[in-house]
């Protein structure tokens, strides 16, 4: 097989942001190339659980979720009258919450095992359960009801929001860590379900603790790491600028802030493929290339491969966690509703799959192609379908109906762009190369 | 006495009535799922969005009929379109079969590519329905809507506590039984029943002994869409239809299939009924039920709900993880992965 045409293929992917940039706007070519980013981050993400090391992972969605719960709980202002409100009691119910648990482990360790053991830890948890909540109920809808129109949360706290990335990373890793101590004993099948339904638990938290996060209320306004447009617009230089490139003023710090965000995304991108790409030509890249390639021999080799499969996905969903608080900082929202595993965990295993699983280039690569099609495919869609039922009057219940179901059509396209290349390129656009010493 | 009665009429109305309704819809969508592990050896991500289009095509069919005034009198019209969405999934499967898996087959792929096969056309499927019915609500149910109404079995029983059976939950309870008969004597008795299962438990020897890998992979399919489309109208007649809630089934049915014992019928019956009971007892209130039994100087002054209905798909996970770790192979034993 030739070597995979690496530099050819991300030239291609630039001169097609340079189309949309002449045939669409400037704009628009930023929005969607800063999005492409942030899906090539995760993309990377899920290369090192899945490519490196063979983990079925179809959680990302709630990972992804954490983080930008993160920006939320670092950046937002604290909302001090629900502190007063409800915090202790909230406080005393998540002490009451961490001591049935340091209970129940203690009792573990401390009794015999048995059948008293088993009675002995199962009452500890279900009455520390009881206990905490009824400090629990009465302290949350306390905070709720403080002025639930506009906060009706704690709120956060307050420090600059660059910080919530990395708060989202460590919060997804920890998460992650918790999550694979319990399932990463199980086989393929079963961890893809597992962790299918953490994701749900986690959005399903993020959905319906209101005194955390706003739940479907969203949280709006959250502030931002770039300055804001309408400053920039009194700006010297972005005016000199603006007269320079023959553009509106306003056009022009829109396109500014763009570009700051994407000097943001594209710093992160390049650091951590610099450090997958260091792991994966390291002995531990080997030795993770082993793990997943034949876990018996590897095992019989000396190697911990719970402990290394439990390494990678903690790493992996970190990664996730901070494409999530990028996201959620880009968008200035955070939107529990908007997460839906479609678009937040599949998407993102066409992207390596297509891109080409093992090969970090190639998770980047089908980030930012899967994105760019995923966006794209909305405006070609209805361009083709209007094309082909110009036929029939504007009017009538066929075209009417198509034309509001072209947006479904990129669902179908994702799925067929999988299935082919499963089928005809089954190893990526950009297969993983393994160097081998002479 | 008075007392007791009510509570039990109460528990029966909320929550053995719907979890048995649940528990059957779960358990037809997770034999399906199991029968295709069994068979085929992959986890089916697109069996939901099976459902889904099974049912999308029934209910177009149920209003062609509704407006050529077709219906069934009291039963729902959509028990007559029935076997036109079957047949439509079914053919969807086959082609499926024919056009991804097949291929996959004769590499003889790992598990996990036809896993990914299946995400692959868990797009396609979601996508085509949105397409052709739209991502909206629809009702579809029509007929009569009670079998026993709660003001009937007040005035039979003198009982303050009523009991209400839909004709949904009724006909749920009904079709699950005739077509889980009619699935085992197929397995037990039919030849052809005999061979798939021969085929999951040795493959090898079940291609020495002459039987067709491409018959038997078919008539998994056929019976596996066949399951999901019933699975899915019974679910949307009783619930209504929605596509997204046909992909958030995918977490429990995949719980049943594996707390029963992943690729066997049995144990898909019983983990169908497992989960729905664990959802409906635990997300129930306890309130009145205890109100009736307790004296009233006990009366108890919350909801007494253990865990808010936000949080049913935690109880299929946390089912599914305690499974996992103290019975990995299932109540019955299924197959170890």
């Amino acid at each position: 097989m030739t070597r995979a045409p690496t530099p050819i293929a991300f030239a291609l992917m630039a001169l097609a942001f340079l189309i949309v940039g002449f045939a669409q706007s400037w704009s628009l070519a930023l929005t969607i190339f800063n999005y492409c980013l942030i899906a090539a981050i995760m993309a990377l993400g899920l290369n090192i659980q899945w490519g490196y090391a063979g983990l079925f992972n179809v959680g990302l969605m709630g990972f992804a979720a954490l983080g930008g719960l993160a920006v939320v709980l670092v950046a937002m202002p604290p909302v001090t009258d629900a502190w007063q409100a409800g915090g202790g009691d909230l406080l005393v119910a998540v002490v009451l919450g961490l001591a049935t648990i340091a209970g129940a482990i203690l009792a573990r360790h401390l009794l015999p095992p048995g059948r008293t053991r088993k009675i002995a830890v199962g009452v500890i948890i279900i009455g520390g359960f009881f206990l905490a909540r009824a400090w629990y109920l009465p302290a949350t809808q306390a905070i709720a009801s403080v002025n639930p129109a506009h906060t009706g949360y704690l709120g956060g706290l307050g420090l600059p929001v660059l910080l919530g990335w990395i708060v989202g990373a460590l919060l997804a890793a920890g998460a992650a860590w918790l999550i694979g101590r319990i399932t990463l004993g199980l086989r393929s099948d079963y961890l893809a379900i597992a962790t299918l339904g953490i994701a749900e638990i986690l959005l399903a938290i993020i959905k319906y603790e209101d005194w955390l996060t706003r739940g479907v209320k969203n949280v709006n306004g959250l502030p931002r790491p770039v300055p804001f447009e309408v400053e920039l617009q009194q700006a010297a230089w972005v005016q000199e600028w603006s007269l320079r490139l023959g553009a509106s003023a306003q056009d022009m710090a829109v396109l500014t802030v763009k570009l700051c965000y994407a000097g943001l995304a594209l710093a992160v991108l390049m650091i951590l493929l610099w450090f997958a790409q260091t792991a994966l030509n390291s002995p531990w890249g080997r030795m993770m290339r082993a793990i997943r390639d034949n876990e018996t021999a590897a095992g019989a080799m000396g190697k911990n491969v719970t402990g290394r499969h439990l390494q990678v996905f903690v790493l992996g969903s970190a990664i996730v966690g901070l494409a999530g608080a990028m996201l959620v900082t880009m968008d200035g929202q955070f939107t529990p509703g908007s997460y839906v595993p479609l678009r937040f965990t599949f998407l993102i295993w066409v992207m390596v799959i297509v891109g080409g699983s093992g090969n970090n280039y190639g998770a980047i690569l089908g980030g930012v192609l899967i994105w760019f099609l995923w966006v794209e495919a909305e405006p070609v869609g209805a361009w083709l379908i209007a094309a082909a039922t110009s036929g029939l009057a504007p009017d009538h219940a066929l075209r009417v109906h198509l034309i509001e179901g072209a947006a479904h059509m990129r669902v179908v396209v994702m799925g067929l762009v999988l299935l082919l290349t499963l089928r005809f390129r089954p190893r990526g656009l950009l297969p993983e190369r393994i160097a081998r010493s002479a | 006495m008075d007392d007791l009665l009510n509570a039990l009429v109460l528990l029966a109305n909320f929550v053995l009535i719907p979890a048995a309704t649940y528990g059957s819809q779960l358990a037809l969508g997770a034999l399906g799922v199991t029968l295709v592990y069994a068979i085929l050896r992959f986890s089916n991500f697109a069996h939901g969005e099976t459902m889904a289009f099974g049912t999308m095509v029934t209910i177009l069919v149920t209003w062609w009929l509704q407006s050529h005034g077709i219906g069934l009198g009291p039963l729902p019209t959509a028990l007559l379109a029935l076997p036109a969405g079957i047949a439509a999934t079914v053919v969807l499967a086959l082609l499926s079969d024919r056009w991804v898996y097949r291929y996959h087959r004769s590499c003889r792929a790992r598990p996990v590519i036809f896993l990914i096969a299946s995400l692959g056309l868990m797009f396609v499927y979601n996508g085509i329905v949105r397409i052709v019915i739209g991502p909206a609500d629809q009702r579809f149910a029509d007929g009569e809507r009670f079998i026993v109404s709660v003001s009937d079995f007040r005035a039979f029983t003198g009982l303050s506590e009523g009991l209400a059976l839909r004709t949904t939950q009724g006909l749920s309870l009904v079709v699950a039984v005739v077509i889980v008969a009619a699935l085992f004597w197929f397995l037990e008795r039919t030849r052809t029943g005999k061979s798939m299962r021969a085929y999951s438990d040795n493959e090898d020897l079940a291609l020495l002994s002459g039987i067709r890998p491409d018959r038997v992979v078919l008539i998994a399919w056929a019976i596996a869409a066949t399951l999901a489309t019933v699975a899915g109208v019974l679910y949307g007649l009783d619930k209504g239809f929605s596509p997204i809630t046909y992909f958030h089934l995918l977490l429990p049915t995949f719980a049943a299939a594996i707390v029963g014992g992943l690729g066997s019928p049995l144990g898909a019956i019983a983990g169908g009924f497992v989960v729905a009971f664990s959802e409906v007892l635990l997300t129930y209130a306890y309130k009145r039920f205890l109100t009736y039994l307790l004296p009233e100087s006990l009366a108890p002054d919350g909801l007494l709900q253990l865990l808010s209905t936000n949080y049913k798909f935690a109880v299929s996970f946390v089912i599914l993880v305690l499974v996992l770790l103290l019975r990995p192979t299932g109540i019955f034993k299924g197959k170890m992965l």
